[in-house]
């Protein structure tokens, strides 16, 4: 049984309510904050997109009963590819590929990291040293690289593609978590806990990992864009999801060889993977800001 | 120093031995028999023991390890299974290619994000730095591979200046030509690197310039001019070599995937052409370099720090 549910109602809603009050400042802060707010319409837009794809996109994304290289035009607002099939409406199909490999990678690599870091900064010792050398070797491969090895040994696929690219970004959730436990167990509630006889998984859950928790909003944000790059990347090579899934990268992928001819089919999945992760960014930054969290780096 | 220099080398070549033997167990880790892959539809029961004999895999995977690993302090990472070729030449032969795009880049990227970078920190808020700001946000979100193909779609078919694919030798074809067929590639992937570094010089130099030598030097007399190239520039690189050590990785990644955009035979094409042809070694080879080239340049830029900020001392 919970804590909560042993308080009395009246205590509860006590407790409640500054919770409410700093979600609600949160909210105003970051309102303030004019790229989180492009960021965050940008992301709401598009993640509109991704959701109701299918009740939005003109055209049935398979069809593939109109002109080849069709040009962009009202029938067609972003042409037609190579097999006639309409560019729009595969866009909208993939836009749920990418938001679902995003935000896959992203609570992927947060929970295994966060674990990893939380459990090396608490206990320290030779467990801090396994886990953080083991990181290290993530480290050593650039994320492509480590993608493209786990996809070359476990195949392509969009499960695979999520995993190894949650396991290229593990190390960074895993750094930030480190680092703050490093400084948050010394904390006097922390200590304090410990004494009254807390045991370390309820120090750990209950006192220092909601202290984390901004760091690790931000880096999720970027994370998601993170994911969304190499998925694209991942599927432009060919290494990606099966060619039967209209992603944004597997499109852009098509159109690289009828670039001279018809340029609509490369560019327009581009432009979307562009300011989808534009998005991300700027949001990310945004509530960099609002919740002065430092030392989390983007998608660079 | 020079004991610290030690310790960093022996611990990156700790990590380069830990990237080996994980490079190693992962290509063991493959699901199922990996010969039955290899051979595909030719698959006989002889010539699984033939390929098997061939690529040592009949033997214990301890005497397996210790082999690679001996090979590999040797300098020998074994032979391709497609062609007669061996991994190091392959590797020796893509190397400088893929190494030339990751340099070119990191200059253009310098060249363009230093001073978009000081302009944007000298000219706060204004139209320059929001301009300088708004495209760095553009460069860091923006796919290599697709900017890469936009490149080919304005310089190569519109302009007709460059060439869209291919690489050319510089003692085969001479500079010009070396460079004609880089700099588009190297542009895609710097892109992204100078929007990163854009940032950071910006953020740099402004807190730079917020420092207390800073008013002293002005008042002192200075021009603003050496202000801030003397006594800020310097003191703002400090973040700009860190990020240059972390973007190794992008630039290397960036120029895995955009070989295959420019049909540029490099280490990325390498890499990708061998997971498509299931070439184990090749796959290990050409993985394990990139992890070595990162983790020396990751120890040169700690290296670099002392030389630029004689205050940073290694314990």
């Amino acid at each position: 049984m919970s804590d909560a549910s042993m308080t009395p109602a009246g205590e509860l809603s006590s407790v409640a309510r500054p919770a409410r009050s700093s979600q609600h400042r949160l909210w105003r802060r970051l309102r303030g904050e004019r790229k989180a707010l492009l960021g965050l319409i940008l992301v709401a837009l598009l993640g509109f997109v991704a959701i109701f794809g299918p009740w939005l996109a003109p055209y049935d994304p398979g069809a593939d009963d109109f002109d080849l290289f069709g040009p962009p035009s009202l029938d067609h607002p972003f042409g037609t590819d190579s097999f006639g099939r309409d560019i729009l409406s595969r866009m909208t199909a993939g836009a749920q590929v990418s938001f679902t490999v995003g935000i896959s990678v992203a609570a992927l690599s947060m929970v295994v990291g966060v674990t990893l870091g939380l459990v090396a900064g608490y206990f320290g010792g030779w467990l801090d040293s396994l886990i953080m050398r083991f990181m290290d070797l993530l480290w050593a491969f650039p994320e492509i690289i480590l993608a493209v090895g786990m996809v070359a040994v476990f195949g392509a696929g969009i499960r695979n593609i999520i995993i190894a690219v949650a396991i290229a970004y593990v190390d960074d959730f895993a750094r930030i978590v480190r680092a703050e436990v490093l400084r948050l167990r010394q904390e006097e509630y922390a200590i304090a806990a410990r004494s009254i006889g807390a045991s370390h998984l309820r120090v750990m859950l209950q006192h220092i990992l909601p202290n984390t928790l901004a760091p690790i909003i931000v880096q999720a944000t970027f994370a998601v864009g993170l994911g969304i790059l190499a998925e694209s990347g991942l599927t432009f090579l060919g290494l990606g999801v099966s060619p039967s899934t209209p992603t944004w990268g597997l499109t852009l992928n098509e159109g690289r060889d009828f670039i001279r001819q018809a340029w609509w089919i490369s560019v327009f999945p581009g432009v979307a993977i562009m300011v989808t992760v534009l998005g991300l960014n700027l949001l990310g930054d945004g509530l960099r800001d609002t919740l002065d969290v430092r030392g989390v780096r983007d998608s660079g | 120093m020079t004991q610290y220099i030690i310790r960093r080398l022996i611990h990156s070549v700790i990590i380069v031995w830990g990237c080996a033997t994980l490079v190693f167990f992962l290509l063991r880790a493959i699901p199922g028999d990996p010969i039955i892959q290899l051979l595909g539809p030719e698959y006989t029961p002889q010539a699984a023991d033939a390929l098997r004999a061939k690529l040592g895999l009949d033997e214990h995977v301890v005497v397996q390890y210790f082999r690679w690993m001996g090979n590999l302090l040797r300098g020998d990472l074994g032979s391709s299974i497609t062609g007669a070729e061996s991994v190091r030449s392959a590797i020796l032969t893509g190397l400088p290619r893929t190494m030339s795009i990751a340099a070119l880049a990191f200059l253009i990227a310098t060249a363009i994000a230093v001073p978009a970078g000081i302009m944007a920190a000298l000219r706060r808020n204004s139209v320059a730095d929001f301009a300088v700001s708004t495209v760095a946000f553009i460069g860091v979100s923006m796919p290599s591979f697709w900017f890469g193909i936009i490149l080919i779609l304005i310089f190569s078919v519109e302009l007709n200046w460059l060439p869209s694919l291919g690489y050319a030798s510089i003692s085969d074809d001479g500079l010009w030509e070396w460079f004609k067929h880089l700099i588009l590639p190297s542009l895609a992937i710097g892109a992204g690197y100078a929007a990163i570094l854009m940032r950071f010089v910006r953020a740099g130099l402004l807190e730079a310039l917020s420092s207390d030598y800073i008013r002293t030097a002005r008042s002192k007399g200075l021009t603003e001019r050496r202000v801030v190239i003397a006594h800020g520039l310097r003191n703002s690189l400090i973040p700009v070599i860190t990020v240059a050590g972390i973007q190794v990785a992008l630039l290397l990644s960036g120029a895995v995937v955009i070989e295959t955009v420019f049909s540029i035979r490099g280490i990325g094409r390498l890499l990708v052409g061998a997971i498509f042809d299931k070439d184990y070694p090749m796959v290990q080879g050409a993985i394990l370099v990139v992890a070595v080239i990162f983790v020396f340049a990751n120890l040169i830029v700690d290296i670099a720090y002392t030389l630029i900020d004689p205050r940073i001392k290694y314990e």
